[in-house]
């Protein structure tokens, strides 16, 4: 009733290819972005800022890079957490090593190492697919925790290889309250989770996809599978190293590179597959799923006063099971869910 | 969709903002914990016995007649979610006076933001161990004694075992560690030591988590040392106790740290743990507060742990020690600023900087010879570093140093003391004593 598209029409090239072609959408997309810069900060606390909503937006982030390769480019990795601890290893020692260097453009150059590296390991994803690939990209991950507890110049000499994050200060303004850190998280999120949006709508997206969806044919019709895979490891590293360099500046402040662990890997890409795979929208749906729901069951389980051992695990037998709810009723992940909805909204109240 | 996930997010903030609202009439204690997971054998045990000894210390009225009272919030060993569990809990109840998350990942994420929200941190036998500079990490405790004091005392009892520190002299010592921050740590103690004592330091990482070792243990059975310490934690333990086995590498000259030490590890080894030692800083055996626990808590279904046999097992004890060194730190704190009344973080913090709690006190209450006693002070946040040699007999664990051991606590104060000042200057701290 309220979701129809009814009188909306597209008189420009421009109007048709925006990213949002609905206007309630566009609207909804604005409230949402108005509520979450000046509503919450205003009136969450400081728990739900720092403990909630901060990792819920790295953790998209995160989940947003591993899309980008794998639910776009069709690139399995198990080396997620990997690139994060580059971003976040690679910020800190540009932080350190290199004075008056803007916090920013050290998040930026964190995010160009775990470019590289996304680069350098990338390589075998010319020769081999599917799981195999997946094998590879576990080796970035050993790979990458092995050198940042074995070079200690990494670590900035830290005796057992535990880094603590400079304070955050852009401009003489220092983030240091946890309004300003979301506020800051917001900011980065926002802006790259826009040009993540447009750019898998791009040229560049597009071919992703082609190679994605079969790369014999991709190289046929004259992508170059070389260059489009890597420039899916460089994007996708970039954005996971940001996430990383945000993970430790921005919420942890002291991590060791342990911090950086499979488990992390795995975790976001449990994101991807629950969220959807293949949506910009999915990482964010399921950042919130694997991040949130496990803390809300755990309020909720609190709520009622269970005994803590079994309210502990309760919480894993009801996530394990919405999970494999979620599954069954939808293997295209949350995001798809979503769609559907939105599909039966339009069409409502004369579904066909 | 939308609507509901907004909505469900402002709920969850107005219990929060709702729980901070509540006065403080009890003494509250944020106790992130972990019962499931690949840990929970751990967590269960440690969270289990400081509960026990909450409910003890509530049923005698509570500390002069102010009762504890604690959240527990599931962590599952998991830093993210370690964070979440602290800033949730730390604003209940009229704030948390006391977090301990028994996990370094998390006691390293929360480190930073202990000092602006005035809540005292203890890391009973784990973290950093230059945190016991409390002039530079005035919130923070690694009570009775820390890695680094363990691998000087490890060394300690080792010479002592070989007669005399220079018989160490061109001995072979191995240091099996798990290849972490955690396995890391006491290098400099011990690279210090080897070049004291000439002893050779032979490094060998596992790779977490450690689950198959033949090829370290080859190495070992190659240089043929005299000594195995094992810096192991987890399913790394066992396996290392049973690839030693296998290699023919007797146990009794395996030693480990006090993460390697307790039921959980031995256990699961079988015969193969027979013989193998560990540092811990409990005295394995039965104390007048252990039967008080069974027969005021367990005998009337109030005991917090499933399994009754786990009342005085390793990790139980530790939870035990470690809340009994609280409610001591709770009760200088009243002593200075009233009794009756529950104490603010601030307070408890200098509680636990002013401890003093000797042999007489831990008659008491009933603990005598299970922890070592415990004085700290602003430069001494560790307040013992004392440590046992416990050896498994196949079924139990019996202590094989009648005394406390104390390692080279000059070497260790040295390093502690660079090591936190160069965090001093890194985090541009000005080193002084907290009122």
């Amino acid at each position: 009733m309220f979701y129809r598209e009814a009188g909306q029409f597209k008189t420009s090239y421009e109007a048709d290819g925006q990213i949002f072609p609905i206007r309630q959408d566009r609207i909804a997309l604005a409230v949402l972005l108005a509520l979450a810069l000046a509503l919450v900060p205003a009136l969450a606390s400081p728990y739900m800022l720092s403990a909630i909503l901060i990792p819920f937006l790295i953790f998209s982030l995160a989940a947003l890079g591993l899309n980008i390769l794998t639910g776009y480019a069709g690139q399995l990795s198990l080396g997620t957490a990997a690139f994060m601890a580059v971003g976040a290893f690679g910020a800190f020692n540009f932080v350190a090593h290199v004075p008056g260097m803007p916090i920013l453009l050290a998040f930026v150059l964190g995010g160009v190492s775990a470019a590289l590296v996304g680069i350098a390991f990338g390589l075998p994803s010319l020769r081999i697919r599917g799981f195999y690939l997946a094998a590879s990209t576990l080796a970035t991950q050993f790979f990458v925790v092995w050198c940042l507890t074995k070079i200690p110049y990494l670590t900035n000499y830290s005796a057992s290889g535990v880094i603590t994050a400079q304070k955050i200060v852009i401009l003489g303004y220092a983030f240091d309250t946890p309004e300003r850190k979301y506020l800051l998280v917001l900011a980065v999120v926002a802006v790259m989770a826009l040009l993540a949006k447009n750019l898998v709508r791009s040229n560049v997206g597009r071919s992703w996809m082609a190679v994605r969806d079969m790369d014999m044919a991709a190289e046929v019709i004259g992508i170059r599978l070389m260059r489009t895979k890597l420039l899916a490891f460089a994007v996708s590293s970039f954005y996971c190293g940001v996430a990383g360099a945000l993970y430790a500046f921005a919420y942890l402040g002291t991590v060791e590179p342990e911090a950086y662990s499979l488990d992390l890997s795995f975790r976001i890409l449990f994101m991807v597959i629950i969220g959807g795979v293949g949506s910009v929208l999915g990482s964010f749906l399921g950042a919130f799923f694997i991040v949130l729901l496990p803390v809300i069951l755990n309020v909720l389980a609190h709520g009622l006063a269970l005994p803590t051992s079994v309210a502990s695990n309760l919480e894993l037998m009801v996530f394990g099971a919405l999970i494999i709810f979620f599954l069954i009723a939808e293997p295209h992940g949350l995001a798809r869910l979503w769609q559907i909805g939105k599909e039966k909204l339009r069409l409502w109240p004369f579904p066909h | 969709m939308k609507k509901s996930l907004l909505s469900l997010v402002f709920s969850l903030a107005a219990v929060s903002a709702s729980a901070w609202a509540a006065p403080a009439t009890e003494q509250f204690i944020a106790l992130p914990s972990y019962r499931v997971g690949s840990y929970a054998a751990g967590g269960t045990g440690f969270y289990g016995g400081i509960i026990d000894y909450f409910n003890l210390v509530n049923l005698g009225g509570g500390v002069n007649g102010v009762k504890i009272s604690w959240e527990e919030c599931e962590t599952e060993y998991n830093p993210s979610r370690g964070v979440e569990c602290y800033e949730r809990l730390k604003t209940r109840n009229g704030g948390a006076t006391l977090v301990e998350p028994l996990s370094t990942s998390i006691a390293y994420g929360v480190i930073d933001r202990l000092a602006t929200d005035k809540i005292p941190m203890t890391m009973i036998g784990y973290g950093r161990s230059d945190a016991a500079n409390g002039k530079v990490f005035p919130y923070v405790f690694p009570l009775i004694t820390s890695y680094w004091n363990q691998a000087a005392a490890m060394i300690k009892y080792l010479g002592d075992k070989s007669g005399g520190m220079d018989k160490l002299k061109g001995k072979k010592i191995v240091h099996l560690y798990h290849d972490s921050a955690f396995g890391k740590e006491p290098l400099p103690v011990l690279e210090a030591l080897s070049k004291q004592y000439s002893f050779d330091l032979i490094k060998i990482p596992v790779t977490p988590p450690g689950s198959e070792q033949q090829s370290q243990w080859l190495q070992i059975r190659q240089a043929n040392p005299d000594y195995v310490i094992l810096w192991g934690w987890g399913v790394m333990n066992s396996v290392a106790i049973k690839t030693a086995q296998r290699n023919g590498f007797p146990r009794e000259k395996m030693l480990g740290v006090w993460w390697a030490g307790s039921e959980e590890d031995t256990v699961p080894a079988g015969d193969a743990a027979k013989g193998y030692s560990a540092m811990t800083f409990n005295t394995p055996g039965n104390y007048p507060v252990m039967d008080e626990i069974r027969k005021k808590l367990y005998d009337t279904g109030k005991g917090n742990l499933a399994d009754r046999s786990r009342v005085g097992s390793v990790y139980h004890m530790r939870g035990v020690s470690a809340a009994i060194l609280w409610v001591e730190a709770m009760r200088a704190a009243q002593d200075k600023f009233g009794k009756g009344k529950p104490v603010t973080g601030e307070q408890l913090r200098w509680g636990l900087e002013h401890l003093n709690v000797d042999d007489a006190r831990l008659k008491a209450i009933g603990a005598y010879g299970m922890l070592p006693p415990v004085k700290t002070s602003c430069e001494d946040h560790e307040g013992s570093g004392a440590v046992k040699v416990q050896q498994w007999d196949g079924k139990k664990w019996n202590a094989i140093t009648p005394n406390w051991i104390i390692g080279d606590k000059a070497l260790t104060r040295k390093l502690l003391e660079d090591s936190s000042n160069a965090y001093a200057a890194e985090k541009k701290i000005t080193p002084s004593c907290a009122k």
